[in-house]
C-alpha cells in the first residue's frame, strides 16, 4: 500500500509505526510548508479516482480538511488538502485509515424496534411513529420536562441547530445537552468565566510565532496529531520554541520539554496558583495590558500571595525548582502560547483550573497577537458547533439564557415568544439529565451519535438507568452499539462521507463536508430524521408557519446564518460555496472581515459587557451563579475578567485499600468508544485491547511485570487488563477510556460476576460544579495480580505515552 | 459577657450546626452527586470557621472548645448513603432536597448576618483582629448561601413539576 505520497517526503512511510511522518522544519514566523498525506486502497492510484469530495477530519478536534477520494460510488482513500491553513496538506493515522469505518459490514440498515424485549427490524414509517406517539404522549401527560435530548460533538453545524430548534421551541425542553459535556464544556465556561463569552482566543497561527509554549494536560500528539506536526516542524527548524509540560504520564511532548511537570491528579488549581504566585512575584506582568483590558487583578494577587512553590510542591508532590523553572520561562515568554485539555478538563476543579490558564496570558498580556494566544481545546471534531448551535447546555449564538434581551432575540429569529424558550434556569446538563431519568422525571431519552454506556462514569450505574422499563430510549448511530443494544428504538444514520454538513474545529476554522457516497441500506442523515421529526409533530411557530422551514443541510446552514448574526460566532460571510471553492475559514466571518477572523480580541476584549456577555459567571468553587446585577457592577465596561480560585483536595483521595490515584484518557489510534476506529484494521491493531500503565517502582513494589494480567478497582468497579510499565508518574495507575463490549460475546457488559473492560466501570460520578464536566482523571485505585504473563508486552501502542519505560542503562 | 462574645458564641454554634447540616445533606443525597460533593467541601469551610472563632475566644472572654473533630465516616454514614442510593430512583427525596437546601440557605443567611455584626461592631472599636477574621470569613458564608440558593434555583422547576 502506498502509505504515504507527495511534498518532498519519502513515499513510504508506515505513519502506524510513524504517526507524525517525516518532518518539514520550519523557522519561527515562517509559513508551515506543505507536505501532502495521502492514503489510498491498495492497488488504486491517484490517477484512477473519479473525483475528490471536500471533507475535514471527523475523528477528532483539529479539523484537519481532506478530500476523500470515490470510485465506483466508494471511498478509496482519503488526500490532505495542501491549500488548507489548518494541516497544509497533512493528516493524522486516525484520518488516514479511518475513511474504511463507513464500509464496515456491521453497519446499521434499518430501524429497529424494541418487541418483547428484543430489537427487531422495522420500516421508518413505523419507527417515526412510535417515536412520534411517546413524543406526543408524553407531553400531554407530563410536559415537556419529560424528554431529554443526549446528544454529541460528531454530527454536523446544521444537524445541531435543527436538533436545538427542535428541543427548545419545538418541545421546550431545558433537556438538551451533548456528550460535548465530557470533552469541551469546561473549555466554554472557562472562556465564559474569563472573556464573558465562549470563541477561541487564540489560533493554530499561533503555534508558527511563539517562543513558548505551554501545554496543559494537552497530550497534543495523540489527541491533535497534526497541530503536533506543526510543534515538531518548528522544533526542528530555525529559533525552536521551548515547551512546558503539565502532564503526569510521558507523552510525547513531555519528552520534548525543557520544563515538565508531573503533578499528582487532581492538583492543577495548586500547580497554577504557584505559577501565578511566581510570574506576580517577580514582576512579569503588563500592568498597562491588566489595567486597559481586565478586573479581579489584586484578588488574585491577594490570592496567590501564599501559593509558593514550596507550597504546591507539597501538594502536588513536584520539585519547588522545577515549577520555578517553568514560572521562568513562561514570565519570560515574548509570544506565549497555551494549549489546554482533558488533563485540566476531566480533573478535579476543572473550570477553576482553566481559568487560571487564561489568567496567566491576561495579567501577561499574551493575547491577541502572532504567538500569544490560549487555546482552550476541543475533543469532539464539531464540539465547537454543539456549543455555537445551543446543543451544549447553552443558548444558539452564545446567547445568555439569563438575558432577556438575548432570549427575545432569538425568539424573534423562531418567530415564537419568548415563553416558548426554556430559560427559566440553565439548559440541564448531561449529568443531571441521566439524574432526572435516574429520578423517572425524564421518560424518553433521544441519543444522537454518542455512547454513554461506555463514555459516562459509573457504567453499571448508567446501564441500570437506560435499561428502565419506564424510560423510553431512542439510540440513533451507525452501529448497534453498546448503548443501542439497550434501547427502545434504534435509528440507523449516515456518516461522514454519506451526507453534507460543516464542521468547525477548536480554532473556529469552518469546513464543508460534501457527500460523497450512498448511505448503506435505509441509514438517513441525522439531519433527515430531524426534519422528518419537525414534520411529523408539526411543530409551529406563532403564526402558525412552520418552526422548522429548512429542507436540506444548506438551507439548514443559511437559517444558522440568521441565527450567528451580530454575535461572535457571525457565520454570515460564508456560505456553501466560499467554503467549497476555497477551504476552511475561520469565524467570525462577516460582510468586514470576508476573510474571516485569525485571533480574537486583538484590540480588547469585546463580548464581556453586560449587555453582551453569555454568561454572568458562576462562583469557581461551589458553581453558584453570579447574578445579572452583580456582574454588572463588577465589570461594567465589559473587561476580562481575571478570576482567582483557591485549591480544594479531590474529593476521592488515596487509601491504604486503594492506594493508587487513577486517571483515564486516550490514545491515538482510537476515537472515542471505537465505534468506528475499532473496526479499522490497522487502528485496531494498533491497540487492540485495554491495558493498564504504572510506573517500574510500582510495578517492582506490587511483583507485577510487563504484560502481567491485573485486575485494576476502585469502589464501583474492576477492569482486567495487561500491564504497561512506562515512565508515569509514581503512585498512579492510566487506563484508556475507548475500550468497551461490542465485540465481546456480552455485547454491552462485561461477563457475569467478571471485572470489565471499559475504563469506566471504575470512575467516580462526580462533576466539576462550574462546568459540570465529569471527572475521569481523579479516583483512587487498587492493581492486583490475576496472572503472570508469558513474556508478551502488553497490547499498548510503544511510540506514544504507552511506550515502554526505558529499561534500566539504556541510557535514555 | 459583652455583645460581642455572645455573638461569638452563637456563631460558633451556628457554624458548627450549619458544618453537621452539610455534612448531613451530603449523606442523605449521596445520589445526587453534586449536592453531595460540593456540600461535603462546603462543611470544609464552615469547620475552619469554628476552629477560627474558638481561637479567636480566650480574647474576649470566652471558651469555645470547638466542636468535636469532623464527623467520623461511620456505620450510620454509610447506611444514610446506602439508602440514599436505594431511594434515589423515587422522585419524593427530590422534595425532601429542596427542604434541604432551603434550610441550608437558611442556616448560611443566618451565620452571614452574624459575621455582618461582628464586621460592624469590630468597625467601631478598631477591633483589627476582629475585622480581619470576619472579612476573611464572610465572603465564604455568603458563597454558602448562593450555592444553595443556586440548586434550588435549578432544581425545583424538574423535582417540583416531574413526578
Amino acid at each position: 500500500m502506498n502509505a504515504f505520497a507527495g511534498g518532498d517526503s519519502p513515499a513510504s512511510v508506515d505513519r502506524i509505526a510513524e504517526p507524525w511522518g517525516v518532518r518539514t522544519p520550519y523557522a519561527s514566523g515562517a509559513e508551515w510548508p506543505v507536505r501532502t498525506d495521502v492514503q489510498l486502497y491498495p492497488g488504486v492510484t491517484e490517477e484512477e479516482v473519479e473525483r475528490w469530495v471536500p471533507a475535514a477530519s471527523l475523528l477528532h478536534s483539529n479539523g484537519d480538511a481532506m478530500d476523500i477520494a470515490v470510485r465506483d460510488g466508494r471511498m478509496v482513500g482519503v488526500r490532505g488538502r495542501a491549500v488548507d491553513r489548518v494541516n497544509r496538506g497533512r493528516l493524522g493515522p486516525k484520518d488516514l485509515f479511518g475513511w474504511q469505518a463507513g464500509g464496515s459490514a456491521d453497519r446499521l440498515t434499518r430501524p429497529l424496534v424494541r418487541e418483547g424485549g428484543r430489537l427487531v427490524e422495522c420500516d421508518w414509517e413505523h419507527a417515526m411513529g412510535r417515536l412520534v406517539d411517546r413524543s406526543k404522549r408524553l407531553l400531554e401527560e407530563r410536559g415537556p420536562g419529560s424528554i431529554g435530548f443526549y446528544t454529541t460533538g460528531q454530527l454536523f453545524l446544521e444537524e445541531y441547530y435543527t436538533l436545538s430548534v427542535v428541543a427548545r421551541a419545538g418541545i421546550g425542553t431545558a433537556h438538551l445537552d451533548g456528550n460535548t459535556r465530557l470533552c469541551t464544556s469546561t473549555a466554554a465556561e472557562a472562556l465564559k468565566e474569563s472573556f464573558g463569552c465562549d470563541g477561541q482566543p487564540g489560533s493554530y497561527t499561533d503555534v508558527d510565532h511563539a517562543d513558548v509554549i505551554a501545554l496543559f494536560g494537552h497530550n497534543m500528539a495523540e489527541t491533535q496529531p497534526v497541530l503536533w506536526m506543526r510543534v515538531l516542524d518548528r522544533l526542528e527548524g530555525a529559533a525552536p520554541p521551548r515547551l512546558v509540560c503539565v502532564d503526569p504520564r510521558p507523552t510525547p511532548a513531555a519528552r520534548r520539554a525543557a520544563v515538565h511537570l508531573a503533578p499528582r491528579a487532581g492538583t492543577n488549581v495548586a500547580l497554577l496558583n504557584a505559577l501565578l504566585h511566581e510570574i506576580i512575584r517577580t514582576d512579569r506582568v503588563d500592568h498597562d495590558y491588566v489595567r486597559a483590558h481586565t478586573v479581579g487583578y489584586d484578588e488574585l494577587a491577594a490570592r496567590v500571595e501564599g501559593c509558593t512553590p514550596r507550597w504546591a510542591a507539597r501538594i502536588c508532590d513536584v520539585p519547588a525548582t522545577a515549577i520555578e523553572e517553568a514560572a521562568e520561562l513562561l514570565g519570560g515568554a515574548e509570544r506565549l502560547l497555551s494549549t489546554v485539555l482533558q488533563g485540566v478538563y476531566q480533573s478535579h476543579q476543572a473550570t477553576a483550573a482553566a481559568v487560571q490558564v487564561n489568567n496567566l496570558h491576561l495579567v501577561r498580556g499574551m493575547l491577541g497577537r502572532p504567538g500569544a494566544g490560549v487555546l482552550q481545546m476541543n475533543g469532539q471534531p464539531s464540539a465547537q458547533n454543539t456549543r455555537e448551535c445551543g446543543a451544549n447546555g447553552d443558548l444558539p449564538g452564545f446567547r445568555n439564557w439569563q438575558n432577556d434581551e438575548h432570549v427575545a432575540d432569538l425568539a424573534r429569529i423562531w418567530n415564537v415568544t419568548p415563553q416558548t424558550i426554556p430559560h427559566h434556569t440553565p439548559p440541564s446538563h448531561a449529568m443531571q439529565m441521566f439524574r432526572y431519568a435516574e429520578q423517572g422525571t425524564i421518560r424518553m431519552l433521544w441519543i444522537t451519535g454518542t455512547n454513554p454506556a461506555v463514555s459516562l462514569p459509573e457504567l453499571s450505574r448508567i446501564r441500570s438507568v437506560l435499561r428502565q422499563d419506564r424510560l423510553f430510549t431512542v439510540v440513533q448511530d451507525l452501529f448497534l452499539t453498546e448503548t443501542a443494544q439497550l434501547a427502545d428504538l434504534v435509528l440507523p444514520a449516515a456518516t461522514w462521507g454519506e451526507k453534507t454538513g460543516t464542521l468547525t474545529n477548536a480554532d473556529r476554522t469552518v469546513h464543508l463536508c460534501d457527500k460523497a457516497v450512498e448511505p448503506p441500506g435505509e441509514a438517513r442523515p441525522d439531519l433527515d430524521i430531524f426534519l422528518d421529526y419537525a414534520a411529523r409533530m408539526d411543530f409551529r411557530d406563532k403564526d402558525g408557519g412552520l418552526l422548522v422551514s429548512w429542507k436540506d443541510a444548506e438551507s439548514a446552514f443559511e437559517a444558522w446564518k440568521l441565527c450567528s448574526a451580530g454575535r461572535p460566532c457571525d457565520y454570515t460571510g460564508l456560505s456553501y460555496d466560499r467554503l467549497r471553492e476555497g477551504s476552511g475559514i475561520q469565524w467570525p466571518c462577516t460582510e468586514e472581515a470576508p476573510d474571516g477572523t485569525e485571533r480574537l480580541y486583538t484590540d480588547g476584549i469585546t463580548w464581556a459587557h453586560p449587555d453582551l456577555c453569555e454568561e454572568y459567571g458562576k462562583d469557581l468553587v461551589t458553581g453558584a451563579s453570579v447574578e445579572p446585577v452583580e456582574y454588572r457592577s463588577l465589570n461594567p465596561d465589559g473587561k476580562a475578567i481575571v478570576k482567582a480560585a483557591e485549591y480544594l483536595p479531590p474529593h476521592e483521595d488515596t487509601t491504604p485499600r486503594f492506594p493508587l490515584q487513577l486517571t483515564t484518557g486516550r490514545t491515538l489510534y482510537h476515537f472515542h468508544t471505537r465505534t468506528k476506529t475499532g473496526r479499522v484494521p490497522r487502528l485496531d491493531a494498533a491497540a487492540p485491547e485495554l491495558w493498564a500503565e504504572i510506573s517500574a517502582t510500582e510495578a517492582t513494589a506490587r511483583e507485577l511485570a510487563e504484560g502481567d494480567l491485573v485486575e485494576v478497582t476502585t469502589p464501583r468497579g474492576a477492569v482486567r487488563a495487561r500491564v504497561r510499565v512506562t515512565a508515569i508518574r509514581d503512585g498512579m495507575v492510566f487506563l484508556p477510556f475507548h475500550y468497551g463490549y461490542w465485540d465481546t460475546p456480552e455485547g454491552h457488559r462485561p461477563p457475569d460476576g467478571t471485572a470489565g473492560r471499559a475504563a469506566n466501570e471504575t470512575t467516580i460520578t462526580d462533576w466539576d460544579p462550574v462546568s459540570k464536566q465529569p471527572v475521569f482523571k481523579t479516583a483512587a485505585a487498587q492493581v492486583r495480580l490475576l496472572e503472570r504473563g508469558d513474556g508478551t508486552p502488553a497490547p499498548a501502542p510503544t511510540v506514544t505515552a504507552s511506550a515502554p519505560a526505558p529499561t534500566p542503562g539504556s541510557g535514555s | 459577657m459583652n455583645g460581642v462574645a455572645l455573638t461569638l458564641r452563637t456563631l460558633h454554634h451556628g457554624e458548627h450546626t450549619l458544618e453537621r447540616q452539610l455534612l448531613n445533606a451530603a449523606e442523605r443525597h449521596h445520589a445526587e452527586h453534586e449536592i453531595h460533593h460540593v456540600a461535603t467541601d462546603l462543611a470544609h469551610w464552615s469547620h475552619e470557621h469554628g476552629t477560627l472563632l474558638a481561637d479567636t475566644a480566650p480574647a474576649y472572654g470566652l471558651d469555645l472548645s470547638g466542636p468535636p473533630d469532623h464527623p467520623v465516616y461511620g456505620l450510620m454514614t454509610s447506611l444514610r448513603e446506602k439508602t440514599a442510593d436505594m431511594l434515589g430512583r423515587r422522585p419524593e427525596p427530590g422534595l425532601l432536597l429542596l427542604h434541604d437546601l432551603r434550610d441550608l440557605y437558611l442556616a448560611a443567611a443566618g451565620n452571614s448576618l452574624y459575621w455582618e455584626m461582628l464586621a460592624q461592631a469590630a468597625q467601631a472599636t478598631k477591633d483589627t483582629r476582629l475585622l480581619e477574621l470576619a472579612s476573611s470569613c464572610h465572603p465564604q458564608t455568603l458563597r454558602q448561601a448562593r450555592w444553595a440558593n443556586t440548586m434550588i434555583k435549578n432544581l425545583s422547576p424538574q423535582l417540583l413539576t416531574g413526578s
